[in-house]
């Protein structure tokens, strides 16, 4: 019986053959907490009896969320993990090293094929490398780091079929919060997603990143890119389903029409097409995250700017999702075109989005951001509200201060 | 059992679908290990005086995809630090799910339930059967894997691997 992606690489993991609703205890190739879950972690694991993590290699720390510490409790969690860290032999990734997700990328901790587990929800991110990643809490991952293992339910997968090329001016993101309006914030709940079809093919991995980032806001487990045009800097063996594989969904799309997209507070599924948002005030326009930080991100937003000043009425916040990405946009004037368009630059790291420091809104502001999530709250006010779109459409709008269709300025 | 009761007879409070993670506990007050600060501000952007009425040993519903959003252990902790023993909801999101059973406390899955606010709750843990005495409606939670009965049978994942060392299935 054919196998889906995740049916083979768990396969792989377990020694037999597994199919979607069978229960494994799977051996896992890495896992990472960031400092919103590994002080509980650290917790977890000395009350369960951890003495040595599985493979200091294949764990890591990354501090990220409240990078640097905005207050003294916050400096005593980090140095909680940087102790932990040391006396494991781990690597700590620090303050501006990057978003965890970015910096367990770009440093191989993990590989297509590989189960990955991190202490963070959009863990799944690691789809675009033909990986399988889930998100889970501090108690699971304290467990996996002293076993090496975890228990999983082998998930049944749907299967994202997207036909057509897009258009100028249209990016993963706009197609990524068009799938997510599709399939809705609980469509895909216990279940793994399979992206294929012509309009990935072509994506760069940034681009893959950020498609698979946003199964989290299906609620999956994890989201696969078919590998079909994956291009790695390293020698990889691609694992594709096979074509009897068993689905418990299809979705067929063609994105050859698509338009930039938004979605509009409060659900990252209230998404539409961005006609219908036009011309909303902004107040604050954010760049960066886990799901639109790359080079590929602040070079659109670049090229938007570029020569321009932000409308006065707007402050626009840039962050890299990690320190490779600032240092290739500053090498490139990336950087310095932003800078001179009134963007200011913080930390790498996921500052705003999480709502911590360095960037909460006003009551009654209006934020257009490039990140995955807009529940109320979310950026550390219940009394704003939060647009979210691509970082082209981000920054086309701190250009006209109010939400703007980004093609006038590509195409 | 060593963790955990299994019956309980309580006061329902109820709240709608997609709550988040956000809406339990919002994201900058979960950097702690405080466990009383996270209940200060338990679902305090949702509903502000759930804190002032919720009782010790009280139940939690929800609709659909409870828990949405976040990773962070927090949002369970939260609440059971506030003095909810159960949380029933038609489905949950499958973080939120994990992270409340390894912190123990138990949480129930019936799809089809229509339970108002206020209502008084018969739950037993043990056959998944609860009782809505306000309506005289009986409910029959979906069967968790046998792991998750284990898990929960110890009071939680700390307890279960301190027992066995490692996952059995």
């Amino acid at each position: 019986m054919g196998q889906t992606i995740s049916e083979k690489i768990i396969s792989n993991h377990v020694g037999k053959k597994v199919y979607a609703g069978e229960l494994v205890v799977s051996k896992v190739d890495a896992a990472m907490a960031s400092d919103t879950t590994a002080p509980l972690t650290i917790k977890a694991f000395h009350e369960m009896g951890g003495k040595k993590v599985f493979n200091p290699n294949k764990c890591a720390f990354i501090i990220d969320h409240a990078a640097p510490s905005p207050n003294e409790r916050i400096a005593n969690l980090h140095k909680m993990m940087r102790d932990f860290a040391k006396e494991q032999g781990m690597r700590l990734f620090e303050i501006g090293e990057g978003i965890c997700h970015q910096v367990m990328v770009e440093n191989q901790y993990v590989k297509p094929g590989d189960i990955f587990i991190g202490a963070d929800s959009h863990t799944p991110t690691y789809g675009a490398l033909n990986a399988f990643a889930c998100g889970v809490g501090s108690t699971d991952l304290a467990a996996t780091m002293m076993t090496g293992k975890i228990w999983l339910k082998v998930p049944q997968t749907i299967k994202i079929n997207c036909t057509g090329k897009l258009q100028a001016g249209v990016t993963a993101k706009d197609l990524i919060l068009f799938l997510v309006g599709k399939v809705t914030v609980s469509g895909a709940t216990y279940q793994a997603i399979e992206f294929c079809g012509e309009a990935f093919e072509g994506l760069s991995l940034a681009s893959r990143m950020t498609i698979a980032n946003m199964s989290s806001e299906m609620g999956a487990k994890t989201g696969i890119v078919h590998p079909k045009g994956l291009q790695l800097d390293y020698d990889f063996n691609p694992i594709a389903p096979d074509e009897d594989a068993k689905y418990v969904k299809t979705f067929n799309f063609d994105v050859s029409g698509l338009e930039p997209q938004v979605s509009a507070p409060e659900s990252p599924d209230n998404v539409h097409n961005i006609s219908n948002y036009e011309g909303t005030k902004i107040n604050y326009a954010f760049i960066g995250t886990c799901c639109n930080g790359r080079l590929e991100d602040l070079d659109i937003a670049a090229k938007i700017l570029k020569g321009k000043k932000i409308h006065p009425d707007v402050r626009m916040i840039i962050a890299p999702a990690s320190q490779r990405v600032l240092l290739d946009a500053m090498n490139s004037g990336t950087m310095n075109t932003l800078i001179e368009a009134g963007a200011s630059l913080i930390t790498s790291g996921c500052g705003p989005c999480v709502g911590t420091h360095q960037g909460v809104p006003a009551d009654g502001e209006v934020v257009i951001s490039a990140a995955n999530r807009n529940f109320r709250g979310r950026m550390g006010n219940p009394n704003s509200n939060i647009y979210l779109g691509a970082p082209s459409t981000v920054a086309a709008s701190a250009l006209d201060g109010h939400i703007t269709n980004p093609k006038k300025y590509l195409v | 059992m060593s963790g955990v009761q299994t019956n309980i007879k309580a006061k329902a409070h109820v709240y709608g679908d997609h709550i988040d993670t956000d809406r339990i506990i919002p994201g900058k007050y979960t950097k702690t290990l405080d466990l009383s600060t996270l209940a200060n501000h338990v679902l305090e952007d949702l509903d502000p005086n759930f804190k002032k009425i919720v009782q010790q040993g009280d139940i939690l519903v929800a609709g659909i995809n409870f828990g949405c959003g976040s990773s962070r252990e927090q949002a369970p902790l939260a609440l059971k630090q506030a003095g909810i023993s159960v949380i029933i909801a038609r489905d949950f999101a499958r973080i939120f799910f994990r992270n409340a059973i390894n912190i123990g406390i138990p949480v129930l899955e019936i799809t089809d339930h229509n339970i108002q606010k206020g209502a008084e709750l018969d739950v037993n843990l043990k056959t998944g059967i609860v009782k809505d005495l306000s309506t005289g409606i009986t409910y029959k939670a979906t069967k968790l894997p046998d792991i998750m009965i284990d898990i929960l049978n110890e009071g939680g994942l700390v307890n279960y691997l301190t027992k066995h060392g490692n996952y059995s299935l």
